[in-house]
Protein backbone atom coordinates (compact mmCIF):
# COMPACT_ATOMS: atom_id res chain seq x y z
CA UNK A 1 0.00 0.00 0.00
CA UNK A 2 2.15 2.94 -1.31
CA UNK A 3 0.66 6.11 -1.06
CA UNK A 4 1.67 9.30 -1.63
CA UNK A 5 0.54 12.07 0.58
CA UNK A 6 1.07 15.64 0.07
CA UNK A 7 0.86 17.54 3.14
CA UNK A 8 -0.69 21.04 2.54
CA UNK A 9 2.01 23.99 3.81
CA UNK A 10 -0.33 26.01 6.18
CA UNK A 11 2.47 27.46 7.82
CA UNK A 12 2.99 25.49 10.78
CA UNK A 13 6.55 24.94 12.17
CA UNK A 14 6.26 21.22 12.91
CA UNK A 15 4.99 18.98 9.94
CA UNK A 16 7.76 16.62 10.11
CA UNK A 17 6.14 14.61 12.85
CA UNK A 18 3.10 14.18 10.34
CA UNK A 19 5.36 13.40 7.07
CA UNK A 20 7.36 11.00 9.47
CA UNK A 21 3.80 9.09 10.62
CA UNK A 22 3.50 8.10 7.21
CA UNK A 23 6.65 6.85 6.20
CA UNK A 24 6.30 4.79 8.83
CA UNK A 25 3.49 3.45 7.43
CA UNK A 26 5.62 2.96 4.01
CA UNK A 27 3.79 5.62 2.07
CA UNK A 28 5.51 8.65 0.75
CA UNK A 29 4.95 12.20 2.25
CA UNK A 30 6.15 15.34 1.12
CA UNK A 31 4.90 19.26 1.63
CA UNK A 32 3.73 21.97 -0.53
CA UNK A 33 2.39 25.03 -0.98
CA UNK A 34 1.52 24.22 -4.81
CA UNK A 35 -1.66 24.23 -5.59
CA UNK A 36 -1.49 21.94 -8.86
CA UNK A 37 0.20 19.19 -6.74
CA UNK A 38 -2.06 19.31 -4.07
CA UNK A 39 -4.65 19.59 -6.85
CA UNK A 40 -2.95 16.21 -8.33
CA UNK A 41 -2.27 14.36 -5.01
CA UNK A 42 -3.48 11.03 -4.03
CA UNK A 43 -4.10 11.70 -0.42
CA UNK A 44 -4.16 15.35 1.05
CA UNK A 45 -3.35 16.45 4.49
CA UNK A 46 -4.52 19.38 6.07
CA UNK A 47 -1.98 19.92 9.65
CA UNK A 48 -2.14 22.94 11.57
CA UNK A 49 -0.67 24.56 14.25
CA UNK A 50 -0.99 27.91 15.48
CA UNK A 51 -3.48 30.09 14.83
CA UNK A 52 -6.84 29.58 12.24
CA UNK A 53 -6.31 33.42 11.11
CA UNK A 54 -2.66 32.25 10.31
CA UNK A 55 -3.45 29.44 8.66
CA UNK A 56 -6.59 30.82 6.28
CA UNK A 57 -4.12 33.64 5.56
CA UNK A 58 -1.27 31.24 4.32
CA UNK A 59 -4.50 29.48 2.58
CA UNK A 60 -5.42 32.50 0.58
CA UNK A 61 -2.42 34.24 -0.33
CA UNK A 62 -1.48 30.59 -1.63
CA UNK A 63 -4.29 30.32 -3.58
CA UNK A 64 -5.50 27.21 -2.27
CA UNK A 65 -8.71 27.68 -0.68
CA UNK A 66 -10.64 26.74 -3.79
CA UNK A 67 -8.12 24.02 -4.57
CA UNK A 68 -9.15 22.85 -1.18
CA UNK A 69 -13.02 23.33 -1.48
CA UNK A 70 -13.34 21.48 -4.66
CA UNK A 71 -10.72 18.47 -4.13
CA UNK A 72 -12.69 14.85 -4.35
CA UNK A 73 -9.72 12.83 -3.16
CA UNK A 74 -9.57 11.58 0.71
CA UNK A 75 -8.59 14.96 2.68
CA UNK A 76 -7.64 14.89 6.52
CA UNK A 77 -7.33 17.65 8.41
CA UNK A 78 -5.78 17.17 11.67
CA UNK A 79 -5.91 19.46 14.85
CA UNK A 80 -5.89 23.03 13.55
CA UNK A 81 -6.07 21.69 10.20
CA UNK A 82 -9.83 19.95 11.24
CA UNK A 83 -10.62 23.40 12.79
CA UNK A 84 -10.52 24.70 9.32
CA UNK A 85 -12.72 22.32 7.27
CA UNK A 86 -15.34 23.94 9.36
CA UNK A 87 -17.39 27.18 8.44
CA UNK A 88 -16.04 29.77 11.04
CA UNK A 89 -13.62 29.69 14.31
CA UNK A 90 -14.08 31.66 17.17
CA UNK A 91 -10.41 32.07 17.04
CA UNK A 92 -10.55 35.70 15.47
CA UNK A 93 -13.43 34.90 14.47
CA UNK A 94 -12.07 33.85 10.65
CA UNK A 95 -14.08 32.25 8.18
CA UNK A 96 -12.67 28.96 7.65
CA UNK A 97 -13.62 26.03 4.54
CA UNK A 98 -17.14 25.63 4.83
CA UNK A 99 -16.69 21.92 4.00
CA UNK A 100 -18.43 20.99 7.14
CA UNK A 101 -21.41 23.45 9.18
CA UNK A 102 -20.71 24.78 12.61
CA UNK A 103 -18.13 26.87 14.51
CA UNK A 104 -14.87 26.16 16.32
CA UNK A 105 -15.17 27.90 19.55
CA UNK A 106 -12.40 28.49 22.50
CA UNK A 107 -12.65 25.57 25.36
CA UNK A 108 -13.18 27.39 28.69
CA UNK A 109 -10.64 27.07 31.05
CA UNK A 110 -11.01 26.13 34.72
CA UNK A 111 -8.85 24.97 37.85
CA UNK A 112 -9.39 21.50 36.81
CA UNK A 113 -9.04 21.82 33.14
CA UNK A 114 -6.25 24.55 31.79
CA UNK A 115 -6.39 25.37 28.39
CA UNK A 116 -4.40 24.82 26.05
CA UNK A 117 -5.73 21.01 26.65
CA UNK A 118 -2.38 18.55 26.12
CA UNK A 119 -3.18 15.45 27.16
CA UNK A 120 -4.06 12.13 26.11
CA UNK A 121 -7.65 11.02 26.23
CA UNK A 122 -10.37 9.08 25.56
CA UNK A 123 -12.56 8.58 21.95
CA UNK A 124 -16.19 8.20 22.93
CA UNK A 125 -19.50 7.27 20.88
CA UNK A 126 -17.00 5.68 17.67
CA UNK A 127 -18.96 5.11 14.96
CA UNK A 128 -18.80 2.34 12.82
CA UNK A 129 -17.01 4.35 9.49
CA UNK A 130 -13.96 2.86 7.16
CA UNK A 131 -11.63 5.84 9.11
CA UNK A 132 -12.01 4.28 12.38
CA UNK A 133 -11.64 0.75 11.62
CA UNK A 134 -9.85 -1.02 14.43
CA UNK A 135 -10.45 1.61 16.51
CA UNK A 136 -12.39 0.50 19.87
CA UNK A 137 -14.52 2.99 21.95
CA UNK A 138 -12.17 4.59 24.83
CA UNK A 139 -8.84 3.54 23.24
CA UNK A 140 -6.91 6.97 24.10
CA UNK A 141 -5.41 9.44 21.94
CA UNK A 142 -3.22 12.50 22.36
CA UNK A 143 -4.74 15.98 21.95
CA UNK A 144 -3.18 19.82 22.12
CA UNK A 145 -5.86 22.22 21.42
CA UNK A 146 -7.73 25.48 23.11
CA UNK A 147 -10.84 25.42 20.65
CA UNK A 148 -12.93 22.87 19.35
CA UNK A 149 -15.87 22.15 17.84
CA UNK A 150 -19.37 20.56 19.65
CA UNK A 151 -20.41 17.14 18.42
CA UNK A 152 -22.70 17.57 15.58
CA UNK A 153 -23.69 15.67 12.43
CA UNK A 154 -20.72 14.46 10.68
CA UNK A 155 -18.66 13.58 13.92
CA UNK A 156 -17.55 10.45 14.25
CA UNK A 157 -16.05 10.23 17.58
CA UNK A 158 -16.25 12.71 20.79
CA UNK A 159 -14.03 13.15 23.78
CA UNK A 160 -15.27 14.49 26.95
CA UNK A 161 -12.79 17.84 28.48
CA UNK A 162 -15.43 20.11 30.43
CA UNK A 163 -18.12 19.31 27.29
CA UNK A 164 -18.42 16.94 24.55
CA UNK A 165 -15.98 17.56 22.13
CA UNK A 166 -15.44 16.80 18.10
CA UNK A 167 -12.91 14.16 18.03
CA UNK A 168 -12.96 12.77 14.45
CA UNK A 169 -15.08 13.94 11.52
CA UNK A 170 -15.95 13.07 8.63
CA UNK A 171 -18.17 14.18 5.69
CA UNK A 172 -17.50 12.19 2.44
CA UNK A 173 -13.73 12.61 1.67
CA UNK A 174 -13.39 15.41 3.84
CA UNK A 175 -11.96 13.71 7.30
CA UNK A 176 -10.68 15.23 10.27
CA UNK A 177 -9.06 14.56 13.60
CA UNK A 178 -8.67 17.07 16.63
CA UNK A 179 -6.09 15.25 18.24
CA UNK A 180 -2.80 14.28 16.80
CA UNK A 181 -2.61 10.71 15.06
CA UNK A 182 0.96 10.80 14.37
CA UNK A 183 1.44 11.19 18.17
CA UNK A 184 -1.16 8.91 19.67
CA UNK A 185 0.57 5.81 19.65
CA UNK A 186 -1.21 2.33 18.00
CA UNK A 187 -4.78 4.53 17.94
CA UNK A 188 -3.07 7.13 15.82
CA UNK A 189 -1.11 4.89 13.50
CA UNK A 190 -4.39 3.39 12.48
CA UNK A 191 -6.47 6.05 11.79
CA UNK A 192 -3.31 7.02 9.40
CA UNK A 193 -3.65 3.69 8.19
CA UNK A 194 -7.43 3.70 7.58
CA UNK A 195 -7.20 7.37 5.83
CA UNK A 196 -4.57 6.05 3.68
CA UNK A 197 -6.76 2.48 2.18
CA UNK A 198 -9.68 5.48 1.80
CA UNK B 1 0.93 10.87 31.79
CA UNK B 2 3.62 9.41 32.43
CA UNK B 3 6.74 10.75 31.33
CA UNK B 4 10.47 9.45 30.14
CA UNK B 5 13.39 9.95 30.49
CA UNK B 6 16.36 12.48 29.79
CA UNK B 7 19.01 11.69 27.43
CA UNK B 8 22.27 13.25 28.46
CA UNK B 9 24.35 14.01 24.94
CA UNK B 10 27.20 11.37 25.63
CA UNK B 11 24.98 8.82 25.03
CA UNK B 12 25.44 7.27 21.88
CA UNK B 13 22.30 7.89 19.37
CA UNK B 14 22.43 3.70 19.18
CA UNK B 15 21.51 3.56 22.90
CA UNK B 16 18.68 6.43 22.74
CA UNK B 17 17.17 4.77 19.66
CA UNK B 18 16.51 1.72 21.43
CA UNK B 19 15.55 3.64 24.64
CA UNK B 20 13.15 5.28 22.62
CA UNK B 21 11.77 1.97 21.15
CA UNK B 22 11.87 0.86 24.85
CA UNK B 23 9.57 3.47 26.06
CA UNK B 24 7.41 3.78 23.83
CA UNK B 25 6.57 0.19 23.83
CA UNK B 26 6.04 0.07 27.47
CA UNK B 27 3.64 2.84 27.12
CA UNK B 28 5.48 6.45 28.13
CA UNK B 29 2.88 8.95 27.09
CA UNK B 30 5.36 11.27 25.99
CA UNK B 31 9.12 11.43 26.04
CA UNK B 32 11.44 14.56 27.33
CA UNK B 33 15.03 14.60 25.14
CA UNK B 34 16.98 16.86 27.79
CA UNK B 35 20.31 17.96 26.80
CA UNK B 36 21.28 19.39 29.97
CA UNK B 37 24.73 20.43 29.38
CA UNK B 38 23.50 22.24 25.86
CA UNK B 39 22.93 25.83 27.74
CA UNK B 40 25.80 25.78 29.79
CA UNK B 41 27.91 24.82 27.01
CA UNK B 42 26.14 27.72 24.95
CA UNK B 43 24.54 25.24 21.75
CA UNK B 44 21.56 23.67 20.89
CA UNK B 45 20.39 20.39 20.93
CA UNK B 46 21.77 18.47 18.18
CA UNK B 47 19.35 18.45 15.50
CA UNK B 48 20.20 15.29 14.44
CA UNK B 49 19.18 13.26 17.37
CA UNK B 50 15.95 15.02 17.22
CA UNK B 51 15.36 13.97 13.68
CA UNK B 52 16.18 10.33 14.37
CA UNK B 53 14.34 10.44 16.96
CA UNK B 54 11.04 11.64 15.37
CA UNK B 55 10.91 9.19 13.37
CA UNK B 56 11.17 6.01 15.04
CA UNK B 57 8.24 7.46 17.57
CA UNK B 58 4.70 7.77 17.79
CA UNK B 59 4.24 9.80 20.90
CA UNK B 60 4.69 13.13 22.01
CA UNK B 61 8.34 14.27 21.91
CA UNK B 62 9.50 17.36 23.78
CA UNK B 63 13.29 18.80 22.87
CA UNK B 64 15.04 20.84 25.95
CA UNK B 65 18.34 22.08 25.44
CA UNK B 66 19.65 25.39 24.69
CA UNK B 67 16.75 26.19 22.58
CA UNK B 68 17.60 30.25 23.05
CA UNK B 69 15.90 32.09 19.99
CA UNK B 70 12.80 31.27 17.44
CA UNK B 71 15.25 30.36 14.94
CA UNK B 72 16.40 27.66 17.58
CA UNK B 73 13.19 26.36 17.95
CA UNK B 74 11.87 26.65 14.44
CA UNK B 75 14.85 24.19 13.74
CA UNK B 76 13.76 21.89 16.49
CA UNK B 77 10.20 21.38 15.66
CA UNK B 78 11.10 21.35 11.79
CA UNK B 79 13.10 18.20 12.83
CA UNK B 80 9.88 16.75 14.19
CA UNK B 81 9.75 17.43 17.55
CA UNK B 82 6.09 19.16 19.05
CA UNK B 83 7.40 21.11 21.66
CA UNK B 84 10.08 22.55 23.28
CA UNK B 85 11.40 23.48 26.63
CA UNK B 86 13.17 26.63 27.72
CA UNK B 87 15.00 27.02 30.74
CA UNK B 88 18.08 29.07 31.78
CA UNK B 89 17.48 31.43 28.14
CA UNK B 90 14.36 32.30 29.40
CA UNK B 91 15.44 33.45 32.49
CA UNK B 92 18.29 35.33 30.81
CA UNK B 93 15.51 36.71 28.08
CA UNK B 94 12.01 36.44 29.75
CA UNK B 95 10.25 38.01 26.42
CA UNK B 96 11.94 34.38 24.42
CA UNK B 97 8.92 33.35 25.88
CA UNK B 98 6.37 35.66 24.40
CA UNK B 99 8.45 35.09 21.08
CA UNK B 100 7.96 31.60 20.95
CA UNK B 101 4.07 31.41 22.23
CA UNK B 102 3.35 33.88 19.39
CA UNK B 103 5.21 32.10 16.43
CA UNK B 104 4.12 28.50 17.54
CA UNK B 105 1.58 28.92 19.88
CA UNK B 106 1.43 28.17 23.63
CA UNK B 107 0.90 24.15 23.01
CA UNK B 108 4.24 24.61 22.07
CA UNK B 109 6.22 25.98 24.68
CA UNK B 110 7.25 24.43 27.76
CA UNK B 111 9.17 26.47 30.64
CA UNK B 112 11.05 24.32 32.84
CA UNK B 113 11.87 25.44 36.37
CA UNK B 114 14.62 24.11 38.27
CA UNK B 115 13.34 25.32 42.00
CA UNK B 116 14.30 24.51 45.79
CA UNK B 117 13.42 25.78 49.05
CA UNK B 118 15.47 28.60 50.78
CA UNK B 119 14.35 29.76 53.79
CA UNK B 120 10.69 29.63 53.84
CA UNK B 121 10.33 30.72 49.95
CA UNK B 122 10.73 28.48 46.91
CA UNK B 123 13.75 30.16 44.59
CA UNK B 124 14.30 29.51 41.04
CA UNK B 125 17.85 28.14 39.87
CA UNK B 126 19.56 28.83 36.54
CA UNK B 127 21.93 26.42 35.29
CA UNK B 128 21.04 23.45 37.01
CA UNK B 129 22.58 21.43 34.80
CA UNK B 130 26.11 22.47 35.21
CA UNK B 131 27.42 22.48 38.92
CA UNK B 132 29.75 25.41 38.26
CA UNK B 133 27.51 27.94 37.20
CA UNK B 134 24.37 26.97 38.81
CA UNK B 135 23.06 29.63 41.02
CA UNK B 136 19.99 30.99 42.41
CA UNK B 137 18.56 32.83 39.59
CA UNK B 138 17.24 35.71 41.41
CA UNK B 139 13.25 35.18 41.50
CA UNK B 140 10.81 33.58 43.73
CA UNK B 141 9.29 30.20 41.85
CA UNK B 142 5.59 31.12 42.46
CA UNK B 143 6.27 35.09 41.01
CA UNK B 144 8.13 33.40 38.06
CA UNK B 145 5.14 30.80 37.11
CA UNK B 146 2.93 33.71 37.32
CA UNK B 147 5.18 35.45 34.78
CA UNK B 148 5.45 32.64 32.79
CA UNK B 149 1.82 31.99 32.29
CA UNK B 150 0.94 35.64 31.37
CA UNK B 151 3.98 35.81 28.92
CA UNK B 152 2.05 32.56 27.19
CA UNK B 153 3.55 29.48 28.85
CA UNK B 154 1.49 26.44 27.63
CA UNK B 155 3.06 23.80 30.40
CA UNK B 156 5.54 23.86 33.18
CA UNK B 157 7.71 20.90 34.24
CA UNK B 158 8.71 21.88 37.75
CA UNK B 159 11.88 20.21 39.01
CA UNK B 160 12.29 20.08 42.69
CA UNK B 161 15.86 20.08 42.70
CA UNK B 162 16.83 19.17 46.38
CA UNK B 163 14.75 15.66 45.10
CA UNK B 164 16.13 15.22 41.98
CA UNK B 165 18.14 11.95 41.99
CA UNK B 166 17.13 10.88 45.52
CA UNK B 167 14.16 8.33 44.82
CA UNK B 168 12.83 9.85 47.81
CA UNK B 169 9.05 10.61 46.60
CA UNK B 170 8.35 14.19 44.54
CA UNK B 171 8.44 17.14 46.52
CA UNK B 172 4.58 17.49 47.58
CA UNK B 173 4.33 20.65 49.12
CA UNK B 174 6.21 22.66 46.57
CA UNK B 175 4.12 20.53 44.15
CA UNK B 176 1.03 21.58 45.99
CA UNK B 177 1.85 25.41 46.20
CA UNK B 178 2.83 25.63 42.73
CA UNK B 179 -0.38 24.09 41.74
CA UNK B 180 -2.79 26.56 43.69
CA UNK B 181 -1.50 29.16 41.09
CA UNK B 182 -0.97 27.51 37.97
CA UNK B 183 -3.39 27.14 35.58
CA UNK B 184 -1.70 25.70 32.69
CA UNK B 185 -0.30 21.62 32.36
CA UNK B 186 1.98 21.42 35.57
CA UNK B 187 4.46 18.31 35.75
CA UNK B 188 5.92 16.93 38.58
CA UNK B 189 9.96 16.50 37.68
CA UNK B 190 12.46 14.89 40.67
CA UNK B 191 12.42 12.66 43.31
CA UNK B 192 10.40 9.37 41.76
CA UNK B 193 11.66 6.64 43.32
CA UNK B 194 8.61 4.25 43.70
CA UNK B 195 5.25 3.28 42.42
CA UNK B 196 3.90 4.93 45.86
CA UNK B 197 5.51 8.20 44.88
CA UNK B 198 3.77 8.17 41.78
CA UNK B 199 0.30 7.50 43.59
CA UNK B 200 1.11 10.37 45.83
CA UNK B 201 2.31 13.59 43.59
CA UNK B 202 -1.21 12.78 41.62
CA UNK B 203 -3.36 12.50 44.51
CA UNK B 204 -1.94 15.11 46.46
CA UNK B 205 -0.70 17.64 44.00
CA UNK B 206 -3.04 17.06 41.36
CA UNK B 207 -0.39 17.40 38.57
CA UNK B 208 -0.81 16.77 35.43
CA UNK B 209 1.88 14.83 34.70
CA UNK B 210 4.83 12.96 36.50
CA UNK B 211 8.24 12.98 34.92
CA UNK B 212 10.99 10.65 36.04
CA UNK B 213 14.07 9.26 34.22
CA UNK B 214 16.44 6.76 36.38
CA UNK B 215 14.04 4.84 37.50
CA UNK B 216 12.76 4.06 34.53
CA UNK B 217 16.59 3.90 32.67
CA UNK B 218 17.44 1.35 35.14
CA UNK B 219 14.62 -0.94 34.81
CA UNK B 220 13.66 -0.37 38.66
CA UNK B 221 10.28 1.14 37.72
CA UNK B 222 8.00 -0.78 34.75
CA UNK B 223 6.15 1.21 32.87
CA UNK B 224 3.37 -1.11 32.43
CA UNK B 225 3.09 -2.14 36.13
CA UNK B 226 3.53 1.30 37.17
CA UNK B 227 0.29 2.23 34.91
CA UNK B 228 -1.61 -0.53 36.11
CA UNK B 229 -1.55 0.28 39.90
CA UNK B 230 -2.01 4.06 38.50
CA UNK B 231 -5.18 3.23 36.89
CA UNK B 232 -6.33 0.38 39.95
CA UNK B 233 -5.99 3.80 42.28
CA UNK B 234 -8.66 5.50 39.74
CA UNK B 235 -5.94 8.17 38.06
CA UNK B 236 -7.19 8.18 34.68
CA UNK B 237 -3.79 6.76 32.22
CA UNK B 238 -3.33 5.67 29.09
CA UNK B 239 -3.06 1.87 28.88
CA UNK B 240 0.10 0.81 27.47
CA UNK B 241 -0.86 -0.14 23.80
CA UNK B 242 -1.19 -3.95 22.85
CA UNK B 243 0.56 -4.20 20.10
CA UNK B 244 2.86 -1.40 20.34
CA UNK B 245 5.47 -1.62 17.63
CA UNK B 246 3.74 -3.53 15.37
CA UNK B 247 2.63 -1.06 12.50
CA UNK B 248 5.60 -1.65 10.48
CA UNK B 249 9.05 -0.15 12.04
Amino acid sequence: MLREVVIADTGGANLASLRHAFERLGARAHVTADGAQIASAERIVLPGVGSAAHAMQKLGAAGLIDVLRTLTQPVLGVCLGMQLLFRQSGEGPTRCLGLLPGEVRSIAATAARPVPHMGWNELEGVKEDALLEGIADRAYAYFVHSYAARPAQYTLATTEYGAPLAAVVRRGNFCGAQFHPERSGRTGATLLENFLRL
Amino acid sequence: MVKGVRFRDHEVAGGILDLTARYRQEGADELVFYDISASPEGRLVQRRWVELVSRSLDIPFCVAGGIRSVADAESVLAAGAEKVSVNSPALENPGLIDLLARRFGSQCVVVGVDSQATGARYRVWRMAGDERRAGDAGRDTLEWIREVQERGAGEVVLNCMANDGTRSGYDIAQLAAVRAICRIPLVASGGAGSVGHFLEVFASAEVDGALAASVFHSGAIRIPELKRELRHAGVRVRPPDLQAGCHGE
